[in-house]
């Protein structure tokens, strides 16, 4: 006989493991950094070292820039899964956990769960810093909040891509450092920081099917108004795209584990 | 149906790559006992370990755990086993209890029982006082006991331990020979993989000598240190001058007479029973014969090794003891 873990186990195993994370995430000074100094310091940079220089279309960096910055929050927020996994391997805390009864799913949903949550977070203050900054979303609470649901949707996906980096290298600091190699190219071939319609013709096609441009032209149009369908529907349509993929290969990578 | 044997391996292979660990081996170990799997590095202690506590998938024949098939049915196989890796497998971030406490609601106790539980094996391992600190700040025996703690909140009747003792100092070893000791008094069945032919005669009813994936001899310590050769006590002279003399003085204590101990100024004895240090030291002192050094060499892992197989392994860490002089 096969035995199954129940789902009412499964389910107390993946709170047990997303408060796990939660700690985590409040005890760790490295992350706090990691995940909220870094978009801090990106605002500082572009709004009041290059914004000057930037021509956007209606004239408002401050309007232009948040976007991309909370957009960017959700992605460095989501590097992070990847660093945890990939210390929990490391250390041999995944094997005691593969050796006790519970839910295979736990260890990676309680994981994505947990850095969702600290994502929302992250989102929330990035957005009290823009006001500061002079950010100044227009558009209805209704669109506000859509555009918050459609970052943490993003956030939530690629924790699951960076789920995946972490079981491959299994080595917390080359985690760190394959998060930054596919995100820092995506971040600046996209529209967070400047308008694509400056961009070479290859360059700005790559930058214009980007998910991140998609993500930040949906944030923007939620956020300081504009034509919000298509691009949401975009972003939504990558995120799909990007689950099926990256959440079959992740667990698939966890259960191969030897 | 009746069964007896805790752990049963029939013809277990697992290949990583071009490296074969597990070349067709076979175990068995009672219930209710301590199996000490000595070997060198590399031996396939580990494998089989993980094999054992479905952390891996073997290539090709059998294990079960209590009669239940690791491949066939790995969750029943956890819900009976504890496992202590060969690293001290705690939460830095966590302190030690929250650790515990994890532990015990990943084994679906309710919080209530593994609070309960958590303080219950807290206390046990003497780890109360430092039970709220974060285990960052532990000591390496401390994360080592915490980590056999995590092991027992499930309260398994199996437990495996890879190389519990690896990198313990004696204080800490001891400790945790203690523990194992009381582990097996209370029933449950171990299975611990060690390099140290001394540590597996203090703790294991049951030896098996692991060599490149296959079992190469088993049985008791007794059994195994027949084919091997007792304890040495070794007498470095103060006066290498007068070694003859003190062969002279120390004949009456050994069968064969002492031999010359090699490569030092002093002479072997095989070591016949407790009373011999101290024989030593009074025929030595009536012949007016100044001792530097006396000292109980235990055969090593290489010593059993070359009995065995004829085959050097790479030199392990000595662990020798010190009689005062």
């Amino acid at each position: 006989m096969i035995s199954r873990v129940p789902l009412r186990d499964a389910a107390s195993d993946c709170v047990v493991m997303a408060r796990r994370g939660l700690i985590e995430s409040v005890r760790k000074p490295a992350l706090l950094v990691f995940t909220f100094i870094e978009p801090v310091i990106l605002i500082v940079i572009f709004r009041y070292a290059f914004g000057g220089a930037i021509k956007v279309p209606n004239g408002d960096y401050a309007n232009f820039l948040m976007p991309g910055i909370l957009v960017l929050t959700a992605v460095f927020g989501a590097i992070v899964t990847g660093i945890g996994l990939s210390e929990d391997l490391s250390k041999g805390i995944v094997d005691r956990l593969r050796s006790l009864p519970i839910a295979r799913s736990a260890v990676l949903v309680g994981r994505t769960l947990s850095d969702l949550a600290r994502n929302a977070g992250n989102v929330i203050i990035i957005f009290v810093v823009g006001f500061l900054v002079g950010f100044d979303p227009n558009q209805p609470i209704t669109r506000i909040l859509a555009a918050v649901l459609l970052l943490l949707a993003f956030a939530y996906v690629f924790s699951w891509i960076s789920a995946t980096v972490g079981l491959l290298v299994r080595d917390p600091e080359t985690a760190q450092g394959a998060g930054f190699v596919w995100v820092f190219p995506l971040t600046f071939i996209s529209s967070a920081f400047v308008p694509t319609n400056t961009m070479p013709p290859v360059v700005k096609a790559i930058a214009d099917v980007n998910p991140i441009t998609l993500c930040v032209d949906a944030v923007r149009a939620l956020t300081i108004g504009g034509a919000a369908t298509g691009p949401v529907l975009g972003t939504l349509a990558w995120l799909a795209g990007l689950s099926l993929v990256f959440i079959p290969f992740a667990v698939a990578r966890y259960r191969a584990l030897q | 149906m009746t069964r007896d044997s805790a752990i049963e391996v029939e013809a277990l292979h697992k290949r990583f790559g071009e490296v074969v660990a597990l070349d067709g081996l076979d175990l068995i170990a009672p219930e209710g006992q301590v199996l000490a799997l000595l070997g060198p590095n590399g031996a396939g202690k580990t494998t089989l370990v993980r094999a054992l506590a479905t952390l891996l998938v073997p290539d090709a024949g059998r294990a079960r755990v209590l009669g239940i098939d690791v491949v066939a049915d790995p969750l029943g196989v956890r819900r009976e086993i504890g496992l202590a890796g060969q690293f001290a497998a705690v939460d830095e971030i966590l302190t030690g209890r929250e650790n515990l406490e994890m532990v015990g609601m990943l084994y679906h106790l309710g919080r209530a029982e593994s609070a309960r539980r958590a303080r219950e094996v807290l206390e046990r391992f003497e780890l109360t006082d430092a039970a709220d600190r974060r285990t960052s700040t532990y000591s390496g025996g401390m994360r080592r006991r915490l980590d056999l703690a995590a092991t027992l909140v499930g309260q398994p009747r199996v437990l495996f331990l890879d190389e519990p003792t690896t990198g313990l100092d004696p204080r800490g070893r001891a400790q945790l020979w203690d523990m194992i000791r009381e582990l097996r008094r209370e029933g449950t069945t171990i299975l611990l993989t060690t390099q140290y032919l001394e540590e597996a005669d203090q703790l294991a009813q049951l030896i098996a000598v692991i060599d490149q994936g296959r079992i190469v001899a088993e049985g008791t310590a007794g059994e195994l240190k027949e084919r091997v050769g007792r304890d040495r006590l070794i007498v470095r002279l103060a006066d290498a001058g007068r070694m003859e003399d003190a062969t002279v003085a120390l004949s009456a204590l050994a069968d064969d007479g002492p031999l010359d101990a090699p490569g030092e100024c002093g002479l072997s004895l095989p070591m016949s029973g407790p009373d011999l240090p101290a024989e030593v030291v009074r025929a030595l002192d009536r012949a007016r014969l100044g001792i530097v050094g006396l000292e109980v060499r235990s055969p090593t892992l290489d010593d059993v090794f070359f009995a065995l197989i004829g085959r050097h392994v790479e030199p392990e860490a000595e662990q020798p003891q010190e009689v005062a002089a």
